[in-house]
């Protein structure tokens, strides 16, 4: 935002490098080490012949670089959702989890897996982001409405949580109900994805999911100013020229479609959404355009991380990512609770 | 210049304005007063848009509200309100900077800076530009508010009057301060061709800063005009119902009232 703004330059650059490392890190640890110049020589390879590949460099190039790419994008779009949704509702303590998005999008899902496979449904690789996206739609609309006030039409933060609340109780209960009929490879699949999972990422996820981050980033940074605006009130946004019914409409489907599609394909993650803002809010300031950036990129370095965690801790098996980033999100959003009485 | 036609606006069943018409100068330092509830705030909400009238127009330089787009009007209008919170922190530079916002798309210009840059001062809170909004004190940043909303309309639009329109804008300030917005007010008058409406409690301060001052009583205009016609013995007592003392030499241009 023009002077004073040198508080934020270099971050995103820090930013930036550090993903590069930790991307680097999450491929090359596992349950098998990868040497640097193995990841190299299979990158050579599979620009000019994809076959004679050995084991240790298809096993990087199926499994660890798609599911490297993939946590940087999911990080992102989860992070960036959070930042949106802060925004808008004006609270740092929103994120998508706490207003039906994600559990909207873990029912839709899981209507999929269950009906899909027993009336045979397949409408191809869009279909389950599709079914997410129009739970996650679906539960978030719920909220936004049933916590608006019947007569001033605004919603309060209190309100929204409490509201996001009974919702997300309601679509849970809905996801334990498909598992409860599921079979059991479908129950299974329905217990991974609601605890998170990177294991099942494939290119064909990864490409979708990056499509939309990349998209719902694009679409977003237009609209940074007005979320900015949108930081001193509604009314005052108002009288800068914002027209909120539409930034809220705009935001509300960019969101839904970040965190869908992310839910879609690698289940409910909690808490980027939350703490990585909050990260940077703490060191640089609250200006979106920056805010959304920096959290694409801390948000791809922290789940990359999650997910290090996740496949080494137990090595060789796997803890459920949800779990790791629930573990070092929740004591963050309880602390935020109890410092931030101005929040509310 | 801004004409209030028939205006009525309602809240259920309960009438908040009575057929209100009044015009409003430019040029001239425009106060509402009045009891709570005779409806000021109402009228300066619903000038802004923020209510919306059951019958009635609001014409903004002769074009009615409802064909201008809050992006249009936000070119030539600031508005400065009550109760501004953040809970985000925020430098005082990035606060002010969104006036600015309804004249660029992206990154703000030099002219922009200028106008922020130049609003601050105005008002000596260039000194602060870098600190943080949640960390100052009411009064400081009624301060930046007001630069804010001085920054939006600093530079003159060809063609176009600009407006300022203050509802209680002095409710977190001490004597000093009240004055010295007023003052300021009066020397931003006197070079800008500019509208101003605001809505003030004090009848002391209406009286000593106002060169129009309308009065309203249970949602209908009981007077409009200059202090000696609206602020009279009767006037006062059918509005607050309180018997005034009014003080008035007019060698001195003193005016003022006790109760």
């Amino acid at each position: 935002m023009g002077k004073f703004s040198d508080r934020y330059q270099g971050v995103l650059p820090l930013l930036l490098l550090l993903l590069v490392i930790t991307t680097l890190f999450s491929i090359k640890y596992g349950a098998i080490q990868i040497a640097f110049d193995e990841i190299y020589s299979s990158l050579q390879k599979s620009i000019s012949t994809r076959d004679d590949l050995t084991l240790t460099e298809r096993i990087f190039m199926d499994i660890r670089l798609p599911r490297a790419v993939a946590c940087v994008v999911v990080g992102a779009s989860l992070a960036m959702s959070g930042v949106l949704m802060q925004a808008l509702f004006r609270n740092p303590i929103v994120e998508p989890g706490l207003v039906g998005t994600s559990s909207g999008a873990a029912f839709g899902a899981s209507l999929y897996f269950v009906l899909g496979a027993t009336f045979k449904i397949n409408g191809g690789v869009w279909t389950l982001p599709i079914a997410a996206c129009l739970g996650g739609t679906l539960a978030t609309t719920l909220v936004f409405f049933l916590a608006r006030n019947k007569t001033s039409g605004k919603s309060t933060v209190v309100s929204l949580l409490l509201t996001g609340l009974a919702v997300n109780a309601l679509f849970l209960s809905g996801v334990g109900f498909m598992s409860y009929i599921a079979r059991d490879p479908q129950a299974r699949s329905i217990t991974f994805w609601n605890l998170g999972t990177m294991s099942g990422a494939n290119w064909q996820s990864v490409t979708i999911i990056t499509l939309s981050s990349v998209i719902c980033l694009l679409w977003a940074l237009r609209y940074t100013k007005h979320l900015n605006a949108l930081m001193i009130g509604e009314e005052e946004a108002l009288f800068l020229g914002v027209n909120i019914k539409r930034l809220q409409f705009v935001i509300i489907a960019i969101n839904v479609i970040l965190v869908a599609v992310a839910t879609a394909f690698v289940g409910v993650i909690s808490f980027v959404g939350l703490v990585v803002p909050h990260l940077l809010r703490l060191t640089k300031g609250s200006d979106n355009r920056f805010l959304l950036l920096g959290s694409a990129l801390l948000g791809g370095i922290l789940l990359s991380l999650a997910d290090l965690a996740a496949r080494l801790l137990l090595a060789p098996a796997e803890l459920p990512i949800g779990i790791v980033t629930s573990v070092v999100g929740v004591p963050v959003f309880i602390y935020l609770l109890r410092k931030n009485h101005y929040y509310f | 210049m801004i004409k209030v036609e028939n205006l009525t606006v309602k809240a259920g069943n309960k009438i908040l304005l009575d057929n209100v018409s009044v015009d409003f100068q430019s040029g001239k330092m425009n106060l509402i007063i009045g009891p709570n509830g005779a409806g000021k705030s109402t009228l300066i909400k619903t000038i802004c848009r923020q209510l919306i009238p059951s019958s009635g127009n609001v014409y903004y330089n002769g074009k009615e509200l409802p064909q201008l787009t809050e992006a249009q009007l936000a070119k030539t209008r600031a508005v400065l309100s009550q109760n501004i919170d953040l809970a985000f922190p925020l430098t005082v530079w990035e606060v002010v900077m969104m006036g600015r916002y309804p004249h660029f798309t992206g990154k703000p210009g030099p002219h922009d800076e200028q106008a922020t840059e130049e609003a601050m001062r105005f008002f000596d809170v260039w000194d602060m530009a870098d600190r943080n909004y949640m960390t100052l004190s009411g009064g400081e940043k009624q301060r930046v508010h007001f630069a804010r909303v001085l920054s939006q309309i600093w530079f003159p639009v060809p063609g176009q009057p600009r407006y300022l329109m203050l509802d209680e804008p002095l409710t977190f300030l001490d004597v000093h301060y009240q004055f010295q917005f007023m003052n300021k007010l009066v020397e931003l008058l006197n070079d800008k061709e500019l509208v101003v409406i605001g809505v003030v409690h004090d009848l002391n301060l209406a009286a000593r800063f106002a060169d129009v001052i309308l009065m309203l009583d249970h949602g209908k205009v009981l007077a409009q005009g200059p202090r000696e016609k609206v602020l009279t013995k009767e006037n006062i007592l059918q509005a607050f119902k309180m018997e005034p003392v009014i003080h008035q030499n007019p060698t001195t241009q003193s005016f003022f009232i006790l109760f």
